[in-house]
């Protein structure tokens, strides 16, 4: 009968969930007591299309909730209310209940519909408009589930049989709909000498139990409403029946709220997604095309070269040179694109914090502007994805603890009364690098080591620089905030950043300046599926070492070296003394060169640690595809995955902190 | 009698009266059994990859079309004493479970043998003793035309993290030496 409308039901959803970030970007960007007809345009088509595909999926909590936004927006626009502070908070609250209802119906989880009917509520406090918020509730209960049938009083008149209809198939047909109990009253039914057979004497008491819309149940009497008397009662989940006249189908509204019904539903939010949300990407169709033009290229290329390859001369060397250097070119330039395809802005990210500041400076009671540049820098899809909590994080931290008390504090430091937190992504190497920064007091190094000293985490007579006090934050177990908030402070803030990150590839580093602001830089690769990489031969084995990790390479000199006892070589690099790791020794391989210093020194860097490998050569530097070793096999140290040459052998990627800390390992071990 | 049921029943090897198809391969003389529906392919001994501080019954990694894939000398993995690669020598690529996990591993064999049809009935618990190699990798024991063949549990054998495990003792041994 109607159309299969859940095929398109997951497209609706993400709609929505773009409709609705466009419509809290919009709100955040009005200003308060200036209506900008063009922001709240933008705001209103956005609710205006999520109305309307709600209503055609049949949520219809949601459509008459935004049907309500829609009436504020409109008078809004029109002028005949002014932007207030209060307004714009409303709507937010109100954008935050949409998505907590669209999201509630994606998983089919039961709605928070206490909070979401206090919103709805206000709404209609502030409209003026006394069904608003009744309608929502009741449209929210029905949305909040339960057992829920009707109760249905259906007395035929005594003519019904003359307008050809008959109560028997009426009620089958309600039979068909849903489970149905039914009792006859037969009190009326008069001897038989005196009964007309063309008339009916029968009433039933009929309950149905089910998940049916009103709307079909009407459907099924619609033939017959001037001939009967109807009583439909809805029953809710808790039982408590109410009366609803049904002769006018208009009058189902029921007036008052029904609040106590709705706080019984149990309040778990359970964090299961819909089975149907693979996750799926939005790629640019100029994107898209890229690619379709590159392989048609390489479609060319390849019929060149085959058609070369038939009838091969050892004359034609040199078109055959040109045309594999022509595979090569099409080839890199189908990776880059496919990998493009992958990047998404890193404002899928970034959209969401001037909320997060906009509520928290509302929270904290500090009034905080937030600086972005750099949206449009591109990221690898699963770093967008995994990168958003740990920055939620960092930017709390800098409005928490960075940014004053108060703006007595600012004044008195000579700074504006507005705080300011900038988030500034960009691309550096092979990198991607996001700097939260704010202008507040900045990290109190002696206050920092004070606490870790306090916590146990570093001992008392240990001298460290202010540098190595600001990495102390980022230890399990520390918080300096003086009372703990529900913003930040409970101490498992930072060290949950920094694994996030290094789970990334990535690392986390602190700048800070006494009185003017702090800085967390975080930077991460690219991309983690390719990777540009340097091969090396160890031994009789080759290795790839990642180039971004790659500080210079150079040539060994004896002079240079020098032995440190318990903690192994050193190398003297312009005077700064380097520890050398000999790569043979790390892997067990036997060192092909009899000469002690016949190999190269790779001076590598990761996560500030420098250190110098020693290798026998180095080979060609390439790109290769990541590939996991934990696939089928497990994690082995100083190895970050594997990837296969052109020969199509296998070569091991090196983890340079893991080999790094298998070296700390050795000689630590050793001295114990 | 009653004894073997006992210890079948707390065995559970194969379904009762279910027959299964067995690949069998020849190690130091003796012919094992695996189940041929956990066999991949088979692939003649290539070179591969050697992956450092690996316990020595690891031979290395090869790519099997675009897989990175463990190979495991099965004569070193039960302690045998080694054999030259020869021409017969093979590597059976087996699909092994690891907890909730399907990985692909390969083992290094003498020479593969042949196919038969075992009758879950037909298989015996292994005795405590006796045999090469430990009973805790043994299935159970089936005669065919004659000749005995030990069915693997190659879940258990090709434990990769048990093996890793294996590893770093030896290296921690080596090391304190």
């Amino acid at each position: 009968m109607a159309l299969d409308m859940s095929q398109f039901l997951q497209t609706f959803y993400e709609e929505s969930a773009e409709g609705l970030e466009t419509m809290e970007t919009g709100l955040l960007n009005l200003d308060v007591g200036r209506a900008d007809s063009e922001e709240i345009n933008t705001i209103f088509r956005a609710a205006h299309s999520i109305k309307g595909g709600s209503a055609t999926f049949g949520l219809q909590a949601v459509a008459d909730f935004t049907h309500h936004m829609e009436t504020l927006l409109d008078e809004l626009r029109d002028g005949r209310r002014a932007v207030s502070q209060e307004v714009v908070t409303l709507l937010l609250e109100s954008v935050d209940a949409l998505r907590e209802l669209l999201s509630a119906s994606q998983s089919n989880q039961p709605v928070d519909a206490e909070r979401i009917n206090a919103t709805g509520q206000k709404m209609q406090a502030l409209l003026g408009v006394e069904a608003a918020a009744s309608e929502i509730t009741q449209s929210v209960n029905s949305m909040t589930g339960g057992i829920h049938g009707w109760s249905i009083q259906f007395n035929p008149h005594r003519d019904i049989f003359m307008s050809g209809n008959d109560p028997m198939r009426i009620i089958a047909e309600l039979n068909d709909l849903a489970e149905m109990e039914i009792s006859l009253n037969a009190d009326e039914l008069p001897l038989l000498g005196d009964l007309n057979p063309e008339e009916s004497y029968l009433s039933w008491d009929i309950t149905l139990h089910g998940d049916l819309t009103r709307d079909a149940l009407m459907e099924v009497f619609a033939w017959v409403e001037g001939e009967c008397d109807l009583t439909i009662t809805e029953i809710v989940d808790t039982a408590t029946e109410r009366e609803t006249a049904a002769e006018a189908p208009a009058e189902m509204v029921r007036s008052e709220p029904v609040v106590e019904n709705v706080s019984r539903v149990e309040m778990k939010r359970e964090e299961k997604r819909g089975s149907g949300d693979g996750g799926s990407i939005r790629v640019a169709i100029e994107k898209v095309d890229a690619v379709i033009n590159l392989v048609g290229e390489l479609v060319i290329t390849q019929s060149m070269l085959s058609t070369l390859g038939e009838n091969f001369e050892s004359g034609q060397i040199q078109s055959l040179r040109d045309g594999l250097a022509q595979l090569e070119r099409n080839t890199r330039e189908l990776q880059e694109d496919v990998m493009r395809m992958r990047m998404l802005p890193i404002s899928f990210v970034f959209n969401r914090f001037p909320r997060l500041v906009h509520d928290l400076s509302a929270k904290l009671g500090k009034s905080v502007e937030l600086r972005m540049t750099g949206e449009s820098t591109e990221v690898d899809k699963t770093v967008t994805e995994k990168l958003s909590d740990p920055l939620v994080h960092l930017i709390r931290n800098s409005m928490d603890h960075g940014i004053e008390q108060s703006a007595n504090e600012r004044r008195k430091a000579g700074k504006s009364e507005t705080g300011v937190v900038e988030l500034n992504a960009y691309h550096k190497g092979g990198n991607i690098v996001i700097e939260v920064r704010d202008d507040g007091r900045g990290l109190n190094a002696e206050k920092i080591r004070q606490k870790a000293i306090e916590k146990g985490l570093i001992e008392a007579e240990r001298k460290l620089s202010d540098e190595e006090c600001y990495e102390l934050i980022m230890l399990p177990g520390f918080s300096t905030a003086e009372t703990l908030s529900d913003v930040s402070g409970r101490g498992v803030g930072m060290d949950v950043v920094r694994k996030n990150i290094q789970s990334l590839g990535g690392s986390v580093e602190v700048t800070s300046e006494p009185g003017l602001g702090s800085c967390f830089t975080v930077r991460l690769p690219l991309t983690l599926a390719i990777l540009d990489g340097q091969t090396v031969r160890v031994g009789r084995q080759n290795y790839i070492v990642p180039l971004v990790s790659i500080v210079e390479s150079i040539q060994l000199r004896g002079e240079l070296f020098n032995q440190v006892a318990g903690k192994g070589e050193t190398f003297n690099l312009r005077d700064q003394y380097i520890p050398v790791i000999r790569l043979h020794d790390i892997f067990n391989e036997p060192q092909a060169d009899d000469s002690e210093f016949g190999g190269l020194l790779m001076v590598v860097e990761s996560e500030g640690n420098k250190v110098a490998l020693m290798v026998d050569e180095l080979l060609a530097q390439q790109q290769v595809v990541i590939k996991s070793m934990e696939a089928n096999y497990e994690r082995v140290c100083g190895i970050s995955g594997a990837t296969i040459l052109g020969d199509g052998t296998v070569a091991l990627i090196l983890d340079i902190n893991g080999i790094i800390q298998m070296h700390r390992g050795r000689f630590n071990s050793c001295a114990a | 009698m009653s004894e073997a049921a006992v210890i079948d029943s707390s065995y559970e090897i194969i379904p009762e009266g279910s027959t299964g198809q067995y690949l069998t391969f020849i190690l130091a003389d003796e012919e094992y059994g695996v189940d041929i529906l956990r066999v991949q392919e088979i692939k003649g001994w290539d070179d591969v990859t050697p992956i450092p501080n690996t316990p020595a019954c690891v031979k290395g990694v090869i790519n099997l079309r675009g897989a990175i894939v463990p190979i495991v000398d099965l004569r070193s993995r039960f302690k045998l004493d080694e054999l030259e690669y020869g021409p017969t020598t093979v590597m059976i690529i087996l699909k092994v479970r690891a907890g909730s996990r399907e990985r692909i591993m390969g083992v290094v064999v003498d020479a593969v043998s042949e196919v038969y049809n075992i009758d879950g009935e037909e298989l015996q618990p292994p005795p405590e003793f006796g045999g090469v190699i430990n009973v805790e990798f043994i299935r159970g024991l089936a005669s065919v035309e004659e000749k005995m063949i030990i069915v693997l549990d190659i879940d258990h054998l090709l434990d990769a993290s048990e093996m890793q495990q294996l590893g770093a003792i030896a290296q921690q041994a080596s090391k304190t030496k």
